[in-house]
């Protein structure tokens, strides 16, 4: 057992830290991390997109991406060490992880020639923002189920229909998008994958505020919107097997880049408040809670060494990810409101003047629920680690074998 | 980046579980478990011949002196094999202690036996109910001289030489002593965990001799040592109930389809794969912290403890939950497991003990 970096990545670490620091200034303590998504003004979008410009003129975008298409060929262990490096240092909010994560590597894997050619570039440079339109109302965690579709209307196709939570939206030039084209067969038959413009007529882009008033996604309708044939990424019915490779990468990037906080600013923050005349941290209760906690967070921040040493060997990311998002997600909404009863009446406010700690837990509480529903809800990470890795049987289905427009479905919502 | 096991520390573990699997099935728990016998003299044996309790043990005392990380995974498998053996207090305690603290003529004296499985140890700390740790010991020694009852002694009955928590001018400390020497008395207490023997020692000034630098400080890190040791043993007894439970709930049917189907039963058991998984991490890291002798051993063995008591002692709980009637019957193995859960997390102070100590180590 080592923590240290082995010589390799000793010598990567220099080199990405070498151009960080000829091109970016180092982080303050007090400056906030750049959140994704949640504030794309002009401002930060230009900001975004011209350090991401800078980064691909030097060789340090999409690092794991192949050479072929710009990248470096970069392991996953030397793409978590550019994460950490590039997190040293006052950089923009990340409006590229859909694109560079998901939609790059699908345009990759499926793509011909042609449409690489016309896409990949400007994607790794930056200079068009791309977004993922797979989620419907009534297609959640049954993605399959979706119901926007697509009829082919001499070299075009014409599609109708709505998705949901599409982040960044708003901003971008493309976006991947999956439709049904064939509702008489098995519901994944009927898939067909495309890339649209997001400039096209038809398109309607409504963004939905978050219960913490963030608006970190849309709805987007389709009315009669065109897509050339030119813009399928896949055989007529075989958009499934292509939005396996999409999610196989989305995946990958959440298990690479897994962090979980550590849950001792709880302590810090019982030792700070007092709950009936003396500091908190010194109740019997209080310690046991926290202890609890503390021991889990360190439990999954010890898992994510495991899952780091196992991409440093050039494995795969294992179900560790899912397991980080399903337990982390869970203890960060119990701690934050277990800090929220410590402050007792308090705790009931969002004003960071009065609040303690600036309302940082009242935020943390408001914003956890959708860290529980994003990327999978704890009830289909359960399944995951019950099917993939414990390897119990499969949910039965109701829908096994039955042609998509003949499987029950529940009011419209 | 390297967090794990290297390749011939998991051969070593490799060939620890073969031995087990061939010589300590779950039968031969059982059989100390219903018997008369206190622990498995042929395991015990065979243990001692591959160099299991003398594996931190230097070369010049007999030792096999593989190291810590080499005697974290043995104890894993000791755990996974519910070992019917007097291990964790004669190993992760008795001879650690020795080690750490003991004089040339006190490791002379009783690592080579207790290296080479002829002696027994153990550590005789608490003294009535409700304690957990060094607060309220009354044991005291004058003049070499001992006196005091310890209550209870994990394989108090059949060891041979126990070390002991007591106080000498009001100094706490740790002392020697040979069980089979005059002014010791020993009777036999019903354990919980019967395929591990507990027993009350009565001292009436029996010869004690003090281990120098075992003061407060040199207590607590031992406990943190043996802490992490068992957190081992736990998290691989907790694995191997949770595949217990798997092939269970695999093969038994009902409504038609086997009961493992069921997301109730699956959502539970994805739960707890996740608590055994955490729960190893966290040993993993601090067996690291042991090894090399990082100063973040302390807040890592409180961490290790915790989440190993819980993942082991959830685990045996649901396991008998999963099994249905049958899982409460003395015939299926469930009770062994539950048994042995309970007895690792009462011993070496519980995770209440352990959760307190944690805060005071991050405040």
């Amino acid at each position: 057992m080592d923590f240290n970096d082995t010589p390799e990545e000793a010598a990567f670490r220099a080199e990405a830290r070498t151009w960080l620091e000829a091109n970016a200034e180092l982080r303050g303590p007090d400056d906030d991390a750049p959140i994704m998504g949640e504030n794309l003004s002009d401002e930060n979008v230009a900001a975004a997109q011209a350090w991401q410009k800078k980064k691909a003129d030097a060789g340090w975008a999409c690092i794991t991406w192949p050479k072929e298409y710009g990248g470096r060929g970069a392991t996953p262990m030397e793409n978590v060490i550019w994460n950490e490096e590039q997190a040293r240092f006052k950089t923009p909010g990340d409006i590229f992880s859909i694109g560079i994560g998901m939609c790059g590597p699908t345009v990759m894997a499926h793509g011909t020639p042609e449409q690489q050619a016309r896409w990949i570039p400007k994607l790794l440079s930056g200079e068009e923002v791309w977004c993922q339109l797979f989620s419907e109302p009534s297609a959640g965690s049954d993605l399959a189920g979706l119901r926007t579709t697509a009829v082919k209307d001499g070299d075009e196709w014409v599609v109708n229909g709505q998705k949901i939570w599409t982040s960044g939206a708003q901003i971008c030039e493309w976006g991947i998008l999956v439709v049904r084209t064939d509702p008489t067969v098995v519901k994944h038959a009927g898939l067909s994958y495309f890339v649209v413009n997001m400039k096209s007529p038809g398109i309607e882009i409504r963004p939905i505020t978050q219960i913490n008033k963030a608006q970190g996604f849309n709805e987007v309708f389709f009315t009669d919107v065109r897509i050339p044939d030119d813009q399928r990424l896949s055989e007529v019915g075989n958009g499934w097997s292509v939005a396996l490779t999409t999610l196989m990468n989305e995946r990958q990037s959440i298990g690479s880049g897994m962090g979980v906080g550590s849950l001792e600013d709880l302590v810090e923050f019982a030792e700070g408040i007092e709950l009936d005349g003396k500091p908190a941290i010194e109740d019997t209760a209080v310690r046991e809670r926290i202890a609890d906690y503390v021991t889990k967070a360190r439990g999954l921040k010890n898992t994510s060494l495991r899952t780091l040493t196992a991409l440093s060997k050039g494995l795969p990311p294992g179900p560790e990810a899912s397991m980080g998002k399903l337990v982390g997600a869970v203890l960060q909404q119990e701690a934050a409101s277990f800090a929220m009863d410590l402050a007792g009446a308090s705790g009931a406010l969002l004003d960071d003047e009065v609040t303690p700690d600036g309302a940082a837990w009242q935020e943390r509480y408001l914003s956890l629920p959708g860290l529980r529903i994003a990327g999978g809800t704890d009830e289909i990470l359960r399944n995951i680690i019950a099917e993939r890795v414990m390897g119990l049987p499969s949910d039965a289905r109701a829908d096994k074998g039955v042609a998509f427009k003949d499987i029950p479905t529940g009011p419209p919502q | 980046m390297n967090f794990d096991f290297s390749d011939e520390q998991k051969l070593l573990q490799q060939t620890a579980r073969d031995y087990l699997e061939a010589n300590s099935p779950l039968t031969t728990c059982r059989e100390i478990l219903e018997g008369d016998q206190p622990y498995a003299t042929d395991l015990w044996k065979g243990a001692a011949e591959m160099g299991w309790q003398g594996a931190v043990v230097p070369e010049q005392y007999g030792g096999a002196e593989f190291g810590y990380l080499e005697l974290a995974m043995i104890a894993f498998e000791v755990g996974r094999a519910l070992a019917p053996i007097p291990f964790g207090p004669s190993v992760y305690v008795a001879t650690e202690a020795i080690l750490r603290f003991g004089s040339d003529a006190q490791k002379g004296a009783w690592l080579p036996k207790l290296a080479d499985g002829s002696a027994i140890g153990t550590f005789a700390f608490t003294e009535k109910p409700g304690q957990n740790a060094v607060a309220g010991i009354e044991a005291s020694v004058s003049g070499g001289a001992l006196s005091g009852t310890k209550l209870p002694v994990a394989d108090g009955d059949v060891a041979n030489v126990a070390i002991v928590a007591a106080t000498e001018g009001g100094a706490l400390g740790l002392y020697v002593v040979d069980l089979d020497g005059a002014g010791v008395t020993r009777e036999g207490l019903d354990s919980f965990d019967m395929s591990r023997t507990q027993a009350k020692l009565a001292f009436d000034g029996a010869a004690a001799e003090k281990l120098a630098g075992a003061d407060e400080a040199g207590i607590a890190k031992l406990l943190d040592v043996a802490a992490v040791l068992q957190a081992f043993e736990q998290v691989g007894a907790a694995e191997r109930a949770l595949e217990i439970t798997r092939e269970f709930i695999l093969g038994r049917y009902a409504f038609g389809k086997p009961i493992a189907a069921n997301q109730a039963i699956k959502h539970r058991m994805a739960d707890l794969w996740c608590k055994v998984e955490l729960a190893r991490s966290n040993a993993y890291y601090a067996a690291w912290a042991l090894s090399t002798d990082d100063p973040e051993l302390a807040t890592a063995a409180a961490i290790a403890r915790i989440s190993a008591c819980e993942a082991f002692e959830d685990t045996t709980v649901e396991m008998i939950e999963f099994h249905g009637g049958v899982g409460y019957t003395w015939e299926y193995d469930c009770h062994l497991f539950y048994r042995r859960a309970k007895l690792l997390s009462s011993q070496l102070g519980t995770p209440k003990y352990w959760k307190n100590l944690l805060i005071d180590r991050l405040v």
